[in-house]
């Protein structure tokens, strides 16, 4: 499963990273969330980042997206500089992400929280939308139907209608990964999608984003669930208090000796 | 959706239309037209408060820019009042612009204090700016508005034109609602990261919306000076920013249309209390109508927090909901079958988790 065990690091130099972090660093107030992390993801792969609560792989996620500027270091998307873009813009440029804690409109229907995922696909302002214009009722019959393609996915066309509110917490899950899609991404990060899933939901989750890498998208994880990661990554960055200390394939992580002081943490010494 | 919309905008229109009709008396028209200015600010205050979820406690400030810039420029300057109209529109637009940046830096209570703050600096700048306006003897001889040579003299007549542009202004609003910027809209209201994280520029929507309902706003001041044809500052205050507010949240947040009802319901209530409350409490004056504005907006707040009609409406369909789910359990129980139960997860939720 594992793409390949050889030296990575070699070949993002040659430039053939998607998504390629340099030194990443984020500090709030006197603490160092994150402490020159660099990481990359190439296309076509499914990256992990794990570690302890609190090692600092949320931050990472909102350094990549725009949520949190950089304290220091460089973040390439596409060969193009990101760090200093707004999150609207990270989105546009094809990054699109899910939350550890949902955020879900719940003021609005299923396939319109899908729908909103198609906002920097379309275009229609504010002007054409008052004057309901023939062009923006076709492009809202296009977000439309590209909507339900993604909730077919998912398996969720059937609740399309309901409130979003109303879905089951599995089902939520899922409708977010919807929505970051429907935004036809490169690179998707999901923030422990499988937190909260029963054992079933999380098989089903695992096949999604096979499908999802199949389908051109690449994946990079933040999971708690170590099953799940071992299974489904190509390779795996161990962060702990803001530091890289492993990266490898699952095999050689799950070897890996500071990996294993670090997880069993306090009662090693 | 569309066709449900263009059936209840028909019987809107008849309805109004024949409104005249059945109240004849001048008073009675004299309520109507007010009603029909305070649905243009409502119908603004809707977009950005229910839709967008951005609070504002100064929305009377737009109204009285804009009644005062066509004031003003028609009074002292004898400009065109139709191009006085346009102008203060322009202008109070270009203002909502300036202080939106700023503004929306705020959130929550925060963003309710700054344009709380927005409110009192126009309403002292009406009272302080004396050559400009009068000050507090007011500012007098606004000309009645006209159009080819067709004066609207008469409050009937008065009455189709704002009701005209009211309704106008809820076309357009409704498109908006129902369009892509709609859906941005809310998403602001849902999340602000996730709709951030979706390609939504939401401080440029914010403002986008801030500025069309302070052109609505504008537009209802200006209509408002032409009809009254004096102007002075007391009705620009915090007052009517907090009727607006009681306008919208009894109209339902999110309903464009309960904005019409609510400032129907408000000015309506408003008018009564007026003329009942000094009968009731000797020496008592029209400020009392704030007391009970205050108490219909904390009830209203806490109990059905998205507002009167939505909130009636939620209730029936949790009551029905219920119902149903009693009906549900009770033949899973009988069948002893655990079908329908919501699953817990153990441990740890991703929700409490940050």
């Amino acid at each position: 499963m594992a793409v390949s065990t050889t030296d990575m690091d070699r070949e993002t130099e040659a430039g053939s990273a998607l998504l390629d972090a340099r030194s990443l660093r984020k500090d709030f107030g006197g603490i160092v969330a994150v402490d020159s992390f660099s990481f990359s993801v190439r296309p076509g792969q499914i990256v992990a980042i794990i570690g302890p609560n609190g090692a600092g792989k949320t931050t990472v996620f909102n350094l990549v997206t725009g949520v949190h500027p950089l304290t220091a270091g460089e973040i390439h998307f596409g060969g193009q500089r990101i760090d200093a873009l707004k999150p609207y813009q990270i989105a546009e440029k094809g990054i699109s992400r899910t939350f550890q804690n949902l955020q879900i409109f719940g003021n609005m229907t299923v396939v319109e929280n899908v729908m909103v995922g198609r906002h920097s696909r379309s275009k229609v302002g504010i002007l054409s939308g008052a004057l309901s214009l023939p062009s923006s009722r076709s492009e809202e019959k296009r977000i439309y139907y590209a909507a339900m393609e993604m909730l077919d996915m998912v398996g969720l066309v059937s609740r399309a209608k309901q409130p979003a509110s109303a879905l089951p917490f599995g089902s939520q899950r899922l409708l977010e990964l919807a929505r970051a899609l429907a935004n036809e991404p490169k690179l998707l990060l999901l923030d422990e999608p499988a937190a909260g899933l029963a054992s079933q939901e999380t098989r089903n989750l695992e096949r999604l984003i096979y499908r999802i890498r199949d389908g051109g998208v690449s994946i990079l994880l933040v999971e708690h669930d170590m099953e799940l990661v071992m299974g489904i990554a190509d390779w795996v960055f161990v962060l702990d208090y803001g530091k890289l200390i492993a990266a490898g394939t699952p095999r050689d992580i799950q070897a890996n000796e500071k990996v294993i002081a670090a997880y069993l943490g306090d009662e090693t010494d | 959706m569309r066709h449900q919309n263009r059936i209840i905008l028909s019987a809107l229109f008849v309805v109004i239309g024949v409104l005249p009709f059945v109240f004849t008396s001048s008073y009675h028209i004299s309520v109507m037209i007010f009603i029909g200015i305070h649905a243009m600010l409502a119908i603004g205050l809707c977009l950005l408060m229910g839709y967008a979820g951005q609070v504002s406690l100064g929305h009377a400030a737009f109204f009285g820019l804009g009644a005062y810039a066509s004031g003003i420029l028609t009074a002292s300057y004898h400009v065109d009042p139709w191009l006085a109209m346009g102008l203060a529109a322009i202008f109070t637009g270009l203002v909502a612009f300036i202080i939106g940046k700023p503004l929306f830096r705020l959130k929550g209570n925060n963003l309710a204090m700054g344009t709380l703050g927005f409110g009192i600096i126009v309403y002292i700048m009406l009272v302080e700016m004396t050559d400009l306006t009068g000050g507090p003897s007011g500012l007098r001889g606004v000309p009645s508005l006209s159009i080819f040579g067709f004066t609207f003299d008469k409050d009937i007549k008065y009455f189709y034109l704002v009701w005209a542009l009211a309704l106008l202004f809820l076309i357009l609003s409704l498109n908006i609602v129902n369009s892509r910027v709609g859906r941005a809209l809310r998403s602001i209201h849902g999340s602000e990261i996730a709709a951030e994280m979706l390609g939504v520029d939401t401080n440029k929507y914010k403002i986008q919306i801030l500025i069309v309902s302070a052109v609505y706003a504008s537009v209802a001041g200006s209509l408002y000076a032409h009809y009254v044809t004096f102007l002075s500052p007391p009705p620009f205050g915090f007052k009517l920013s907090i009727e607006v507010l009681v306008m919208v949240v009894i109209g339902g947040l999110s309903s464009v249309y309960g904005a019409i009802f609510g400032a129907a319901a408000t000015t309506l209530l408003s008018e009564t209390l007026r003329g009942t409350v000094p009968k009731l409490l000797s020496g008592a004056g029209g400020e009392y109508e704030i007391v009970v504005f205050g108490v219909i907006l904390m009830v209203v707040m806490i109990f059905m927090p998205t507002g009167l009609t939505s909130g009636t409406l939620n209730l029936v369909r949790r009551w029905r909901q219920e119902k149903a789910l009693r009906v549900e359990t009770r033949e899973a129980e009988d069948g002893n079958a655990v079908t329908g139960v919501p699953r817990v997860p153990e441990g740890r939720t991703a929700i409490e988790d940050n």
